[in-house]
């Protein structure tokens, strides 16, 4: 693959998608190794995500990359006007890879269009984060042994959940059933479902969990916000039904897994976590090794 | 020519040679001879708009002489202008009619309605790829929300 960035998971074609999950396997194996020696990467957080900069500082610096950059927008120009056109013009003279997160959709997209290195997009507002699906797919391949025809339970905030978008227009590409779980504010919008239709792939709706848990190879679970609900009775009202606990797994398939894009609140009760279904401090260790290979992709060096 | 007894005819003189685009809808007149870049160029235009038409309304007639338009070009107005039809003028005569057709993608004339998009924020150039033809919806190349019909401006 040549030199180019990653802003949306539509840029990756199947093939490329297995390629690099299979690259995540290799650095599972062998994390620490000098790739990036005398490379500098940029991580450009014009909002704040402390999880998704560590993970992607942790994988530059496993390759022997170094990191420069800034962690939130009042500390650099940006706070004084500068356009990101101007930002990203300026910083990618200093670096082979720019790392962005940015609250502006397409921001990401533009910048690739003008930076002279490959951009990675870490989150550009509601629209996509790219290495999160692809971290997501990495642990379902993992702990499945294959992406194919498996029956995924996605549960919470199915409404405004980037993730959640993401990943169901990704695994859609494998044969996946689908169950929603979610309160009626929170719902999957029409357009994925629509999408879901046009390729004859089945989903179900409902908003009791313990209905469709037992079908579940994967549950993937989302914090359901308070600030979501016009109307705060409501949230009083399912802010409970949308909580897994560990008696809720006992007829659960063997081999399904707990994911969570974490941060977590309340919607997984810390009785699940010794559980051994429970996934998601591992699928957030798989994130580092993602993104190793991710990085390694778009540098041409792997 | 003849007919000029007739007054529809007197309205607008007829060109010897050029290109005359019929049934705009008077209202996006003005936003079709923007598109068209015909505010900047040095050919003789004579337009007339707020005209009766059996079947549109009131329309609006641009007749630009000694201009031909590409496919390319002209479709750009299909979005304000989608039953406009062209007639090619040589020697006074009709020698070819076209209408326009919605293209595959739309560059720097349609406003994405997403008020979070990086294109509402910063110079960037406008860019959608045409996920339905009729009604009109736009995907755009930045933030990949669609803009329908009904929300859509233009630059």
């Amino acid at each position: 693959m040549k030199t180019r960035s990653l802003v949306s998971i539509d840029d990756l074609t199947t093939g490329e998608i297995m390629k690099i999950l299979k690259l995540a396997a290799e650095f599972e194996k062998d994390p620490v190794q000098e790739i990036l020696h005398g490379k500098v990467v940029a991580t450009l957080f014009f909002e704040p995500s402390t999880r998704t900069r560590l993970s992607f500082e942790s994988a530059v610096s496993k390759l022997g990359g170094k990191i420069i950059g800034f962690t939130d927008s009042s500390t650099s120009s940006v706070s004084k006007g500068e356009t990101l056109n101007d930002t990203i013009r300026t910083v990618n003279n200093y670096v082979d890879m720019i790392i962005m997160r940015h609250p502006i959709e397409g921001s990401a997209r533009y910048a690739s269009e003008i930076s002279t290195v490959p951009v990675i997009n870490a989150g550009d507002g509601a629209n996509q984060h790219p290495t999160q699906t692809l971290l997501d797919l990495y642990s379902i391949l993992k702990t499945q042994g294959s992406l194919d025809n498996l029956n995924i339970c996605m549960v919470g905030d199915l409404k405004y959940g980037r993730t959640v978008h993401s990943l169901l227009m990704a695994m859609s590409r494998w044969h996946t059933s689908f169950n929603f779980v979610a309160p009626d504010e929170l719902k999957m919008p029409d357009e994925y479902k629509l999408y879901l239709d046009n390729l004859g792939l089945k989903y179900n709706e409902t908003a009791d969990l313990q209905d469709v848990i037992n079908q579940a190879d994967i549950i993937y679970m989302t914090r359901v916000q308070k600030e979501r609900f016009s109307d705060p009775i409501e949230y009083e009202k399912v802010k409970n039904a949308y909580v897994l606990h560990d008696h809720m797994l006992s007829g659960t398939n063997p081999g399904m897994k707990i994911l969570h894009p974490l941060p977590r609140v309340n919607e997984i009760n810390p009785d699940v976590d010794s559980n051994t279904k429970a996934y998601y401090f591992e699928q957030a260790l798989n994130g580092v090794y993602t993104r190793q290979a991710i990085i390694c992709t778009l540098l041409g060096l792997k | 020519m003849k007919n000029l007894t007739d007054p529809k005819q007197l309205l607008v003189s007829a060109i010897e040679s050029g290109t005359v685009i019929d049934h705009i809808p008077a209202s996006t007149l003005f936003k079709v001879i923007k598109i068209l870049g015909l505010d900047r160029i040095r050919n003789q235009i004579t337009f007339g708009t707020n005209l009766d038409s059996k079947t549109d309304g009131k329309k609006a007639i641009i007749k630009i002489a000694g201009k031909f338009f590409e496919d390319d070009d002209i479709n750009r107005i299909a979005l304000v202008a989608p039953n406009a039809k062209l007639n090619i003028i040589r020697d006074y005569q009709v020698i070819e009619k076209r209408v326009v057709a919605v293209p595959d993608t739309i560059t720097a004339i349609a406003k994405c309605m997403n008020p979070k998009c990086i294109t509402n924020f910063e110079k960037v150039t406008t860019r959608f790829r045409v996920v339905s033809k009729k009604p009109v919806a736009l995907k755009c190349h930045y933030c990949e929300k669609i803009t329908d019909q009904e929300r859509m401006e233009i630059i």
